[in-house]
């Protein structure tokens, strides 16, 4: 029916003999060809600066080419042997070969930093042994051996295998504590080295409660200042944007003075008789200082989604709800609150997600138990080097959160977020 | 028309020698006193000698942002102060520039720098600067009776309080092994068995609820003077610098120490790289390490130096030879970090310890 009435109008022409149809469909393709060209810039900073380096990083948790990318000669024969059974003379005459070379070329630190993170004391065996390659003759298991012992070990050419492999979970398995073996398989960490999935829990759990506090302390606020008389607000609401405009290490350093032994807050607990002078509270340097200020901190966050959804709520509602017969409570309860979840929503998964990825503070007074896992990432960055593990952290952590985003789609429903 | 030729020429050749004469490095150490005692001894002579500028930045150790530079082909430190583990690191990585020791001058009497430096101060891409070491310091004011042993600073029965450490696995592994009593020429030995570490993780489980741990060198200091601990471990230099300079009433104890180097390290690739030699050949000669050394107690890796440290700079009652780490009584009981041990186990001994601390 449609097809007909289509084919009846075919004759409907513009003034310049062009079909309707088709000149609409070019001024709405050049409409949005401008439109797409007046956010190209944003795009392209985006994707540029943005999405393909946080891309480009996640692989390198995957992917680690440095023993393939040297050890030219001695990959391939790993590939074939099966981990188990003694290395044979060619497997020794391909790592020497690739020794000499490593040493002539300078790129000998390289691999041996890379194997030194699978077996420990790797490094000085690469290192040295590279040194007197090339004066090594054949048979070379014999001669190789005998500059260092661990040469004749499995173990070493059980990690040399690991390594060797460019793509593979390896990093992957130490961000959650477990180690990758020759065989493939993947094996949990002994107890004493097991660390990331405690940080892991850990952060979720401090997050977490960053939330509820910031809820409770920042519900009645934004209350406060979406109905007070405009004067008084107004005062108000520069008492909330002042401190969110203050610098984060400013107000983390403030906390410190605060909490500290001999601080402010501790000093006045003396005074009034709570703490004796030589029992002070320990506030900071654990995970109550780091609550306390990411609480603080991330406030702001809470306050002023909230904030923006109750503004837009009409007093009249509530005016109506007691006009028959509704107690305060019930008011509040049935009719206020359920209005301004959008605002909490969008108050809670923006404190959430700033709370997850927070590192500046608790590094400065989380002491032991009050240091989150993107302390770890920036500690592999930094300290030891390790990016590829510290990508894969990075890699885990955006999972958990991808994950936790969509349980909160399906549950309150991302829709139901409202900033204003 | 000649005139204006000629006018341009002039002009250009100008802009053109003011560029190459005024060159500007950067230079990268750790802050706080130290820094200074460089840029007063080093920085500015050489400013005044050469008309370069120097940059002063401050980082906090470790080869990370060396790193970044490099492999993104963007340098912009053209000098770094680093410690020797990371000088060998950073060298056998490729990320630092080659150094050619016979190219740095002699001492005053003739001897070439290759015999003057100590051993392990002159490396393939570094140059040795100043001795530091890894001390503890106590308030004393706390206590009638001063601590005077490495085992004092486990001791929190005897000496109450708590206790400031650094929060990584190096030199405190080594303390805690000493404070066990370990003599200090055994520990290495000891900590590259299981059993060495399990015993020094346990030495520093007795002591775990009294620790406020820190990462930057400046930490330390702070927290005796507010009181935080009543005894850490820090850095020589700025424990000296807060009794020399500030007056503090603390004491220090060099029983146990772990002292190492600093080196002048190149990162690969430098724009600046020929200003940046002769800004290290400069200040790496006979005198410079020398004044160094009368700003704060780090000592002169030049054997030739050492007759020449004075007195502190505003203080002639402090004469700095007594309080360098090097001093006889200072290296009774003393360790000298062990690179090749950190290079080798660093990776899993830190490993470990941020799992002890974790847990």
């Amino acid at each position: 029916m449609l097809a007909s009435q289509n084919n009846n109008n075919q004759k409907m022409l513009t003034t310049d003999g062009i079909p309707l149809k088709k000149k609409l469909s070019k001024a709405l393709f050049r409409s949005r060809l401008r439109a797409f060209g007046l956010v190209t810039p944003l795009l392209l900073l985006i994707s540029i600066g943005f999405v393909f380096p946080i891309i480009v990083f996640l692989t390198r948790g995957v992917y680690n080419d440095t023993f393939e990318k040297y050890m030219v000669n001695l990959t391939p024969i790993l590939a074939e042997w099966d981990g188990k059974s003694e290395p044979t003379e060619d497997m020794y005459e391909a790592l020497v070969l690739d020794l000499v070379w490593l040493k002539e070329t300078k790129n000998i630190g390289k691999v041996a930093s890379r194997m030194n993170r699978e077996l420990s004391g790797s490094r000085s065996l690469f290192t040295s042994s590279a040194r007197k390659a090339k004066k090594l003759e054949a048979p070379f298991k014999e001669s190789l051996t005998k500059v260092k012992k661990k040469w004749a070990k499995l173990e070493t050419w059980r990690a040399m295998k690991v390594t060797s492999q460019s793509l593979s979970p390896v990093f992957l398995a130490s961000a959650l504590d477990m180690k990758y073996t020759a065989e493939g398989t993947i094996v949990q960490k002994s107890p004493e080295r097991r660390i990331h999935v405690k940080l892991f829990i850990r952060t979720l759990e401090i997050s977490l409660v960053v939330v509820i506090a910031g809820l409770i302390l920042g519900y009645p606020v934004a209350f406060l200042l979406a109905n007070l008389p405009i004067r008084i607000s107004n005062l108000l609401l520069i008492l909330v944007l002042l401190p969110f405009w203050t610098s984060l290490l400013v107000r983390t350093t403030a906390w410190i003075a605060m909490l500290q032994g001999q601080g402010v807050l501790n000093d006045l607990f003396v005074v009034f008789g709570i703490a004796t002078d030589e029992d002070r509270f320990t506030l900071i340097y654990n995970k109550a200082g780091t609550l306390i200020s990411m609480t603080h901190i991330l406030l702001p966050f809470m306050i002023l989604p909230i904030y923006s959804v109750m503004k837009t709520i009409p007093p009249s509602y509530v005016r109506a709800a007691k006009s028959m017969g509704a107690t305060n409570w019930t008011a509040f309860w049935r009719i206020y609150f359920p209005q301004t979840i959008p605002g909490i929503g969008a108050g809670a998964i923006l404190v959430f997600i700033l709370a997850i990825s927070f590192y500046i503070t608790p590094a400065l007074v989380g002491g032991q138990d009050g240091t989150m896992i993107s302390n770890f990432i920036d500690y592999h960055m930094r300290k030891s080097l390790n990016w590829s593990l510290a990508a894969a952290m990075g890699g885990v952590l955006l999972v958990i959160i991808l994950f936790l985003y969509w349980i909160y789609d399906r549950v309150v429903g991302i829709d139901n977020m409202k900033l204003g | 028309m000649k005139i204006l030729k000629l006018l341009f020429a002039s002009v250009s050749t100008l802009v053109f020698a003011s560029v190459v004469n005024a060159d500007s490095i950067t230079v990268v150490s750790w802050g706080g006193a130290y820094t200074k005692s460089q840029v007063e001894a080093y920085h500015k002579p050489w400013q005044n000698k050469t008309g370069n500028q120097v940059v002063s930045e401050d980082y906090s150790g470790g080869l990370a942002e060396v790193k970044a530079q490099v492999e993104s082909g963007n340098v912009t430190w053209d000098v770094v102060d680093v410690e020797l583990s990371d000088a060998l690191q950073g060298c056998d990585e490729g990320i630092l520039e080659t150094i050619d020791p016979s190219t740095l001058p002699a001492a005053p009497d003739g001897t070439p720098a290759t015999k003057d430096f100590m051993d392990g101060a002159l490396q393939e891409c570094a140059v040795g600067n100043i001795v530091w070491s890894t001390i503890y310091a106590y308030d004393k004011t706390k206590f009638s009776t001063p601590p005077t042993t490495m085992a004092d600073f486990f001791n929190v029965e005897k000496f109450p309080g708590k206790r400031g450490m650094r929060k990584l696995g190096k030199a405190m592994l080594e303390m805690a092994l000493m404070g066990d009593g370990v003599p200090a020429e055994e520990v290495y030995d000891l900590l590259g068995t299981e059993a060495g570490v399990q015993r020094a993780f346990a030495k520093l489980d007795t002591i775990k609820d009294h620790v406020v741990w820190w990462e930057a060198g400046a930490q330390p200091p702070q927290l005796l003077a507010d009181g935080e601990v009543t005894m850490t471990i820090v850095w020589n230099g700025r424990i000296f610098n807060a009794i020399a300079a500030e007056g503090q009433p603390f004491g220090l104890v060099w029983d146990g120490q772990v002292y190492d180097l600093d080196l002048f390290v190149i990162p690969k690739g430098s724009k600046n790289k020929e200003a940046a030699l002769d800004f290290i050949r400069f200040s790496t000669d006979t005198q410079r390490l020398a004044d160094q050394a009368s700003w704060i107690n780090y000592g002169p890796v030049r054997a030739s130096s050492i007759p020449l440290i004075g007195s502190y700079h505003s203080d002639s009652s402090i004469k700095m030879i007594d309080h360098m780490p090097t001093t006889e009584a200072a290296l009774k009981n003393a360790l000298q970090n062990d690179f090749e041990f950190w290079a080798d186990n660093g990776e899993e001994l830190n490993e470990r310890f941020n799992a002890w601390l974790a847990n």
